[in-house]
């Protein structure tokens, strides 16, 4: 009945869609609250620079906006067509806060991503740094509404299944909401993209510095991109998304992979910064280990032990015995919902139904499943470890290199000397790194979640609609050249946008106006920026 | 929150949902829509640079904002209506697929079409917003279609759906012609919307495009209503159903029967007002827009629109995805909904949220009011699209 090709390439075409989806909302929820913050000093002081520097980078939000909004529609309808078994599974819950997510956010963010345009000439300074903000606001909500579902999915709280419906069903609402998970992921994801935002604004601030134009615009972007980054690199450091992860059986399964820890090791669980997993032996060669580093990190204690691979393994195998004995009462059930033995046994196995259904993997009817088979379901838990060690350090590595770039800037905008060509030269180079870390990041997030679509409950594979091939192949293929095509113009768009730079007299009309005049149409005492060699552009 | 707490009991939470699901469509049919229809209208009422841009600068401030109403429905479905949203999107899993590539030229037509002067690469973009206004339009109405000729899926015994029939059967002469319905419908709504923004000649295209569509909607929304009363069988539900009891489909019995997409009509014949305000708004269209009355003219379309929308929707009731190959497994209001605590729990979000919605569209409508002529472009070049 299920289609194992169909499942490949669905999950194929999901991962690519959402990557590519997630390389515009990043640089959406950073420049937004960047535009803002721009604004807000444009209103304070009144120099019109700001300005103009709103505008500017406001023009390239607009080209990246458009990208995210059109990668985004695809996204919310592939559940259906892709994922209709998962959308009736769960839709009762996790549709929830993507409803919400339109209500409250979308809706904020693209109405007033209009006025923002073309509201200039009809709004009052302050009228239209209002309308900034709700912009702002509207996406970082936007984040947090669909991170609450992703989180759903990674720790299914608040929901409990229904053999009268056959599909989960919400309990609680509040659970939904204040899910931890989603709490540190909305920290974590944010924190990044405000990142993202501030390499951007930094990285193209400091090419114009390399090239000797628009001066005093790209100091001012540099100083608002230092602090702005420097204090979110530090947050998405320190709010890292793995404090959630020791929470649940498969969170700690991820957690196990991503460290290569196939023991159970004492509290406080050691480190391991570098080594080569091999998942044949359940080994990790050459491994360089950090004593107590991951058990502070992961549990924020010494004493709370976390379980190994192998261990976690041996737990699964006991559910899946369970979830048999769930399925075998469920069946009961459907026939006779009066079956009160039956009814008992679903009460107190019915939570590992899920497991059982692993088994579709390796038999058709679970309920028939051979030991070898139960062993193979089990076994089928532990995500692939090897990808998930590597690019969990990698992501790992960029932020922390992103926080000694921004130390760094913060430290050269404060003592205004803007860098040398060295800093100046490893601020442009690092522009694509945010996105390398954000895309590993969610790598390791939906990979390491694997073999579940929601964690515990439902297995991907399971997830799938009942689509002929032959249409996945065609829609992934549709998205796949429709997507480049869409990202070469988005590319070169940019590039085109961020050589014109800002608007401003060109250098050539200068020399026909004259010897530059120090602008004083604002008095020097307020300049808040160390602009010592104002320049006519400004 | 307990389930005893809840105090609406479930049938109703179920009505008021489908009520809110056919509000969610009539908002973008009445908002988005114009904007698919000015789309549709651009090649032929614009035929220069500068008049393209007036017609598109005419929805260019609010049309982002229109558009939620569309992912807003899907989302709304997905958490009052799963099986509905599952069924519905799979189904027309290649319809669906050339919807949302159609859908997605729209956005970055928009905004990257001024980005560069160049002759074909406006060209280029102006296809794209074409094809993004008519294609939709076009599914918009072959979805309906098919929705009133029920949907070959049925739903075993775990609630999988499986499939039966083709692409080509979604494409039969009866959805063809909703699709004219539905482009008609649009295309009206659309010009009108472009005579009370514009002036000169595109509104004086955008005038005949206007009585053109409205007299083709009137024939074909009359024709698709006599197409119903003598060919295309209705469902009906045999036998008890439990509109309050837990969301089976497979619970009921149900068989087809012709006319009885007409039996909520005669039973209440004050429902009449829907298929009513889809004749009269689109007479009314005419007549406005013969008399170049701009903004009561598109209050006329747009309830037009509304009106045909909910026709379609009220015929159905309690049906919302009949199924051709298992009617059993249809998809009615009451056995397809989502549990009485989410129902509530997202009625009480949408009572909160959408009134805000309305009142900072409203806001927004208005500040951007005025008509947008080739000066207005020519002396904004830069800011606008």
């Amino acid at each position: 009945m299920i289609d194992f090709d169909v499942v490949a390439l669905s999950r194929l075409q999901f991962g690519l869609t959402a990557m590519y989806h997630f390389l515009f909302v990043p640089l959406t929820i950073g420049l937004s609250v960047i535009m803002a913050i721009m604004e807000s000093v444009y209103v304070m002081t009144g120099r019109t620079v700001w300005r103009d520097m709103t505008k500017f980078w406001g023009k390239l939000f607009g080209i990246n906006f458009a990208m995210g909004v059109a990668t985004g529609i695809t996204m919310e309808f592939q559940f259906g067509t892709n994922w209709a078994y998962y959308s009736h599974y769960v839709g009762d819950v996790f549709g929830v806060p993507l409803a919400i997510e339109g209500l409250m956010a979308f809706f904020l963010e693209s109405t007033f991503i209009g006025v923002f345009f073309f509201g200039w000439d009809r709004l009052s300074r302050r009228k239209h740094l209002a309308v900034t903000w709700l912009l702002a606001i509207g996406a970082n909500l936007s984040a947090l509404w669909i991170l609450i579902a992703n989180a759903w999915m990674q720790n299914p709280v608040g929901a409990k299944f229904s053999y009268e419906t056959m599909r989960m069903e919400l309990t609680s609402l509040w659970e939904v909401f204040f899910n931890p998970v989603a709490q540190a992921k909305f920290v974590h994801t944010v924190s990044a993209s405000y990142v993202t935002g501030a390499t951007f604004v930094l990285s193209i601030s400091a090419y114009y510095l390399l090239r000797k134009r628009h001066r005093g615009f790209a100091r001012r972007s540099m100083v608002v991109a230092a602090s702005f980054g420097l204090a979110s690199a530090l947050s998405v450091a320190v709010l890292g998304d793995e404090s959630g992860y020791a929470l649940t059986d498969h969170q700690k399964m991820k957690l196990a992979a991503i460290e290569a820890m196939w023991e159970t090791e004492k509290a406080p669980a050691a480190f391991t910064v570098f080594g080569w997993p091999d998942e044949k032996t359940q080994t990790t060669k050459w491994a360089v280990r950090v004593p107590y580093a991951l058990g502070i990190i992961a549990t924020r204690s010494l004493n709370t032990e976390l379980p190994g691979i192998k261990d976690l393994v041996k737990t699964a195998e006991g559910r899946v015995r369970n979830g048999i004995l769930a399925l075998k009462a469920l069946r009961k059930l459907r026939k006779n919902k009066k079956d009160a033995e039956a009814r008992r046994v679903f009460e107190t196995h019915g939570k590992h139904l899920g497991y059982a259904l692993l088994l579709r993997r390796h038999i058709a009817d679970p309920v028939k499943a051979n030991e070898d088979q139960i062993k193979l379901a089990a076994r089928d838990t532990v995500p692939s470890v090897l990808p998930l060690f590597w690019t969990f350090r990698i992501m790992v590595g960029i932020g922390l290199f992103l926080i000694l770039l921004f130390a760094w800037a913060f430290i050269e905008t404060t003592r205004q000397r803007f860098g040398g060509r060295i800093f100046r030269w490893v601020a442009l180079l690092s522009l694509p790194l945010p996105w390398v870390a954000a895309e590993l990041g969610w790598f390791v997030a939906e990979h390491g979640r694997q073999p579940w679509v929601i964690e515990g409950l439902l297995p991907t594979f399971m997830g799938a609609s009942n689509v002929p091939l032959a249409n996945v192949i065609l829609s992934l293929t549709a998205f796949i050249l429709f997507y480049s095509a869409l990202l070469a113009v988005d590319i070169f768009l940019m590039v085109k946008y961020i050589r014109r730079g800002p608007p401003g007299p060109k250098p050539d009309q200068r020399l026909l106006a004259g010897p530059p005049e120090p602008q004083r149409t604002e008095p020097p005492a307020r300049q808040p920026m160390p602009a010592q060699q104002p320049l006519p552009n400004e | 929150m307990s389930p005893d707490l809840i105090p609406i009991d479930y049938a109703t939470l179920r009505v008021l949902w489908w009520a809110i699901l056919g509000v969610l469509l009539i908002g973008f049919g009445v908002l988005g829509g114009s904007d698919l229809g000015v789309g549709t209208l651009l090649p032929f009422v614009a035929r220069h640079d500068a008049e393209r841009r007036v017609a598109i600068n005419a929805i260019g401030p609010t049309w982002e904002g229109n558009q939620v109403w569309f992912v807003l429905g899907g989302g709304a479905a997905f958490a009052a209506w799963p099986q509905v949203y599952a069924a519905s999107i799979s189904v027309f899993y290649s319809v669906m697929l050339v919807l949302v590539l159609a859908l997605i030229l729209r956005p970055v037509g928009f905004e990257y079409r001024n980005k560069v002067s160049h002759r074909r690469w406006r060209a280029l973009w102006d296809w794209c917003l074409f094809t993004g206004g008519a294609v939709p339009s076009f599914l918009f109405g072959v979805a309906f279609g098919n929705l009133l000729q029920g949907i070959p899926f049925r739903l075993d015994e775990t609630m999988r759906l499986s499939y039966e029939g083709s692409v080509l059967g979604l494409l039969n002469p009866f959805a063809l012609m909703c699709g004219l319905v539905s482009v008609s419908m649009l295309v009206m709504h659309g010009g009108m919307f472009l005579v009370m923004k514009t002036e000169g000649a595109v509104r004086e295209r955008a005038r005949t495009a206007v009585r053109w569509s409205s007299c083709v909607l009137i024939m074909l929304f009359g024709f698709g209503g006599v197409c119903v009363f003598f060919w295309i069988k209705g469902y009906v539900i045999t036998g008890a159903i439990d509109p309050g009891g837990p969301s089976d489909p497979l619970a009921k019995a149900v068989t087809r029967s012709l006319g009885a997409w007409y039996t909520n009509y005669a039973e209440h014949g004050w429902l009449l007002v829907a298929p009513g305000l889809g004749f009269a708004g689109a007479i009314l269209g005419f007549a406005a827009a013969t008399f170049r009355i701009g903004m009561i003219g598109l209050w006329c379309t747009g309830l037009s629109v509304a009106g045909v929308i909910a026709t379609a929707g009220i015929s159905m009731f309690p049906f919302i995805l009949p199924s051709r190959a298992h009617p059993q497994s249809s998809l009615t209001v009451w056995d397809a909904s989502s549990s009485p605590l989410t129902l509530f729990m997202m009625l009480a979000a949408v009572v909160i949220l959408l009134p805000l919605v309305l009142i900072y569209t409203g806001w927004v409508i208005r500040l951007m009011r005025g008509k947008v002529s080739p000066n207005y472009v020519r002396d904004n070049a830069d800011v606008l699209y």
